[in-house]
């Protein structure tokens, strides 16, 4: 299991090929489910030139490795893999890795789910939004 | 007792600060110690509360050393 809040941008699909490398024993999964969440270069009408993503640091991380021990504890799941941006943000870049891994897809599918839902709707993380406009807090998450 | 406030994204831009640390009187609650720092302010509805790192109800009493964050509703992933 692997948690991690990072400054600098990431690309997730080396995260997970790496991170399967190092952790995963060949053969002992059927199934990875993969989320990808990244920032997009609109919101509601407005175009977005840029996002800061806030945290709340000690906090968040004991959250996510919180969800992660309770998502392997309710599913078969292998393991799971939880990495999150802060920092200055252009749209395009990756801001949420989740992984999940398990002997069969149910299960694999049904962790990272729970997994990105609790995150976006517990896990101390606030956006602001850097617009023609000037700036603005995201007040709400989109429901799915 | 001594217990460590924190404010964090659009509350901390609000109040002009991040982290204060107050006397605060035994037994007292998360949402009376956000009135002693804020001088009375209204606290948001959809504020959320959280004691050394845990979520936790505005109502909750505080012990000495506690570290009591207040922010808005969560945005990541």
């Amino acid at each position: 299991m692997k948690i991690e809040v990072r400054e600098q941008p990431f690309e997730p699909w080396t995260e997970v090929a790496a991170y399967e490398r190092k952790a995963l024993k060949p053969g002992a999964c059927g199934a990875a489910a993969v989320f990808v969440g990244t920032m997009r270069d609109m919101s509601g009408d407005d175009r977005v030139q840029a996002m800061r993503l806030e945290h709340y640091a000690g906090m968040t991380e004991k959250h996510l490795a919180r969800i992660a021990e309770e998502a392997m504890r309710r599913w078969p799941v292998n393991d799971a893999l939880i990495l999150h941006r802060v920092g200055d943000l252009k749209p395009g870049d990756p801001i949420v890795l989740v992984a999940a891994w398990s002997a069969h897809r149910a299960d694999a599918f049904a962790a990272c789910r729970f997994l990105i839902e609790d995150l976006k709707s517990r896990a101390p993380f606030w956006k602001k939004e850097q617009l023609e406009a000037g700036v603005r807090w995201v007040e709400e998450n989109t429901p799915g | 007792m001594r217990v460590k406030v924190k404010f964090l994204a659009s509350l901390a831009e609000r109040f002009g600060r991040r982290e204060v640390d107050v006397n605060a009187a035994a037994g007292v609650t998360a949402e009376q110690v956000w009135a002693q720092v804020t001088g009375g302010a209204a606290m948001p509805p959809n504020t959320l509360v959280a004691i050394n790192k845990e979520y936790a109800g505005r109502g909750k009493s505080l012990a000495d050393g506690d570290e009591v964050a207040f922010f808005p509703p969560v945005t990541g992933g």
